[in-house]
C-alpha cells in the first residue's frame, strides 16, 4: 500500500516547511490523502524546525511521523542526532552533507549524503537547497511527479517569475542526479 | 468542488464565515491564532466585524452583547483563556444568547504549554461558570470536519438559542489536510423577537439579563433549560463507528486521538486482533445510544485521550457497568503514536495490566 511518511528537519529558514508543503499540495493534487503538520514548538524560534508529511492511498489517520518514518530529509547536524532514529528499518534518510558533518551511524537504513548547498548554488541560489534535497527524494521513490511539485510551487511561494520556476526546477533535476546511478551512501562522491 | 489545502484553524475560520459569522472578538493565544489572523483579513470582506478585545473576558462579554443585539458572534482561544470566559460562557447559557465558542487545546493545567491536549474535556462537558447548565460541544477530527461542525455550530447555536463549543486541539489546529468547502451555505432566517435591537419608542425595551431574585422565578426559568437540554440530548448527539464489526475490544476516543485510533485500528486487524473505534463527535450531549450498539462479543472498551483520563466518567455512565471500562492517555502535550495505542490493546487483550 502506498504510505509515504516523510520527515523533514533542519534549521528554521532552510525551507523546512515549505518543502513539506509542496510534497502534500503535490500529492493532494495527485488524489492521495495527504497531510502536513509543522512543530510549532519554542524551537522554531531559533533553533531545529520540522515537519511531518503524509502521503497515503488510505484516510490519513496520525499526521505525525517522527516515530516511524519512512523517510527523513536531514538538512542541519541537530535534526540528524535527533531524528536518525526516527526512520524505520529499510527507510531512506538524505543527509544535507553541505553542512552535517557526521555519518549516520544505523547499518538498517539506506543513507545518501546530498551536498545540496552547493548544487543549489550551481542553479543559482544557495536557498534552494531543499529543493535539491527534494528533487533526490521524487527520484527515489516516485512519491510524486515532478509535473505535480511544479505546479505546486505557486501555492507555496506565491506567483514568481518564470526566472524562479526555472531555478527549482534546475534544482530539482541537479537533486534526482545526486542519487540516481549511485548506490547509497555513495552520492557525497 | 475544488479541494485546497488548509490548517484545521484556517478551516474553522472559513467554516465561521460560511455558517453566517457576523462579528469575531478575542485575544491572541497559541496555537489558535491562525482563526484571529484568517478572520481579521476575511470577515470584514462579508461585512463582519473583528475586534480583537483587550482581554479573553473582555471578549467574551462582547460575544454576550453582539448575541443580545441579534447577531450571530463568535470567539476562539485556547484552554486558559477558555478559563477565563467562564463567568461569560454561564451569562451566555443562562440569557439563551446563540454564540459560538472554539477552544484549540494546550497543555494544562495552569499556564501549561502550547503543545496539543484534550485536557479541557470536564471544561468542555461539565462547565466552568456555576448553574445548572450544558453546553453543546462538536469534536472534529480533520479539517475537513472542522469546517463543517463549525458551519453547523451557527446552525445549532441560533436553533436552539445556546452558546455552542468547539472542540479542537493544537494538532488540528495546526496541521494542512485537504478540505472541500461548500460555496454557500443557505442560511434559515431566524426571528429574533426577544433581541435588544431598538424598540423606536413603540414598545417597551427589552433587557436581557440574568438576575432571577425571585427563587420561583428562576426555578422555572432552570425548568425551562433543562426542558430544552433534554431536547438537545434527545436530537443532537453524534458518533461515528469504525471497524466494530466482532471487535472484542473497542477503542472510544474523539478529536485528535479519535483519527489516530484508526490507523490503531488498521494495525491490530491487520494483525487478526479484533478491535474497533467508537469516535464521539458530540461531547455534550455524550452519545450513550452508541454503547447499546457494541457487537455483543465486545468485553473491553479502551477509553483513549490526551489527558489522563476524563472521558472515561461519560464512558463509564453510558456503559452502566456491562463492559469493562479502563483508560489510557497522555497528558501534558504528548500525542500518543497509533503504535504505543495498539500495543496497550494487545496488553489489555492477553490480560496483561489494564
Amino acid at each position: 500500500m502506498f504510505n509515504e511518511r516523510i520527515l523533514c528537519a533542519g534549521f528554521g529558514g532552510q525551507g523546512i516547511m515549505s518543502l513539506g508543503q509542496l510534497l502534500a499540495y503535490g500529492g493532494m493534487s495527485e488524489e492521495r490523502h495527504v497531510s502536513w503538520i509543522p512543530s510549532y514548538g519554542p524551537e522554531m524560534r531559533g533553533g531545529t524546525a520540522y515537519c511531518s508529511v503524509v502521503l497515503s492511498e488510505k484516510e490519513v489517520g496520525s499526521p505525525i511521523v517522527t516515530t516511524n518514518a519512512t523517510t527523513a530529509v536531514i538538512m542541519n547536524t541537530p535534526s540528524l542526532i535527533k531524528f536518525e532514529k526516527s526512520v524505520i528499518s529499510g527507510g531512506i534518510i538524505l543527509v544535507n552533507s553541505s553542512l552535517v558533518n557526521r555519518r549516520v551511524t544505523r547499518k538498517d537504513v539506506n543513507v545518501y549524503y546530498i551536498p545540496a548547498v552547493e548544487l543549489a548554488g550551481e542553479c543559482g541560489n544557495q536557498q534552494a537547497a531543499n529543493i535539491v534535497m527534494l528533487g533526490a527524494y521524487l527520484a527515489l521513490t516516485q512519491a510524486v511527479t515532478e509535473k505535480s511539485i511544479i505546479s505546486a510551487l505557486p501555492k507555496v511561494f506565491g506567483e514568481k517569475p518564470k526566472k524562479f520556476i526555472d531555478l527549482n526546477r534546475r534544482a530539482l533535476e541537479l537533486g534526482q542526479k545526486a542519487v540516481l546511478g549511485h548506490g547509497p551512501k555513495l552520492a557525497a562522491a | 468542488m475544488p479541494k485546497s489545502l488548509m490548517k484545521g484553524n484556517e478551516a474553522l475560520a472559513k467554516g465561521a464565515i460560511l455558517g453566517g459569522c457576523t462579528h469575531f472578538f478575542g485575544y491572541p493565544i497559541t496555537p489558535q491564532n491562525e482563526i484571529p489572523e484568517f478572520l481579521a483579513r476575511e470577515l470584514p470582506k462579508t461585512g463582519g466585524i473583528f475586534l480583537q478585545a483587550e482581554s479573553e473576558i473582555a471578549a467574551i462579554n462582547m460575544v454576550y452583547g453582539a448575541a443580545a443585539a441579534g447577531g450571530r458572534p463568535m470567539t476562539s482561544s485556547s484552554s486558559p483563556g477558555i478559563a477565563l470566559m467562564q463567568e461569560g460562557i454561564s451569562l451566555l447559557a443562562a440569557a439563551e444568547l446563540p454564540s459560538v465558542i472554539v477552544n484549540v487545546q494546550r497543555g494544562g493545567p495552569g499556564i501549561g504549554t502550547i503543545q496539543p491536549s484534550q485536557c479541557d474535556y470536564f471544561q468542555m462537558t461539565r462547565g466552568g461558570g456555576n448553574g445548572d447548565y450544558s453546553i453543546i460541544a462538536l469534536a472534529p477530527s480533520t479539517a475537513q470536519e472542522s469546517a463543517e461542525m463549525m458551519i453547523d455550530a451557527f446552525e445549532l447555536a441560533q436553533r436552539y438559542r445556546t452558546p455552542v463549543f468547539i472542540v479542537s486541539d493544537g494538532m488540528l489546529g495546526q496541521m494542512m489536510e485537504p478540505v472541500t468547502m461548500p460555496s454557500k451555505v443557505p442560511q434559515q432566517s431566524v426571528k429574533k423577537d426577544w433581541a435588544a435591537v431598538g424598540h423606536d419608542n413603540r414598545r417597551p425595551p427589552i433587557t436581557i439579563k440574568t438576575l432571577a431574585l425571585d427563587p420561583c422565578d428562576l426555578e422555572q426559568i432552570n425548568l425551562r433549560l433543562q426542558e430544552k437540554f433534554m431536547r438537545i440530548r434527545e436530537s443532537e448527539s453524534r458518533y461515528e463507528t469504525y471497524r466494530i464489526s466482532e471487535a472484542e475490544l473497542i477503542f472510544c476516543g474523539y478529536g485528535s486521538v479519535g483519527r489516530i485510533l484508526k490507523n490503531s485500528v488498521d494495525q491490530l486487524r491487520h494483525e487478526g486482533v479484533r478491535v474497533g473505534l467508537l469516535r464521539v463527535k458530540t461531547l455534550w450531549p455524550f452519545p450513550v445510544e452508541a454503547f447499546n450498539v457494541l457487537p455483543p462479543r465486545c468485553r473491553h472498551i479502551l477509553s483513549t485521550e490526551m489527558n489522563c483520563g476524563q472521558m472515561i466518567d461519560d464512558v463509564r455512565l453510558a456503559v452502566n457497568g456491562k463492559i469493562q471500562v479502563t483508560h489510557y492517555g497522555r497528558p501534558g502535550g504528548i500525542i500518543p503514536t497509533p503504535e504505543e495505542l495498539a500495543d496497550h490493546a494487545k496488553n489489555i487483550l492477553a490480560g496483561g495490566c489494564q
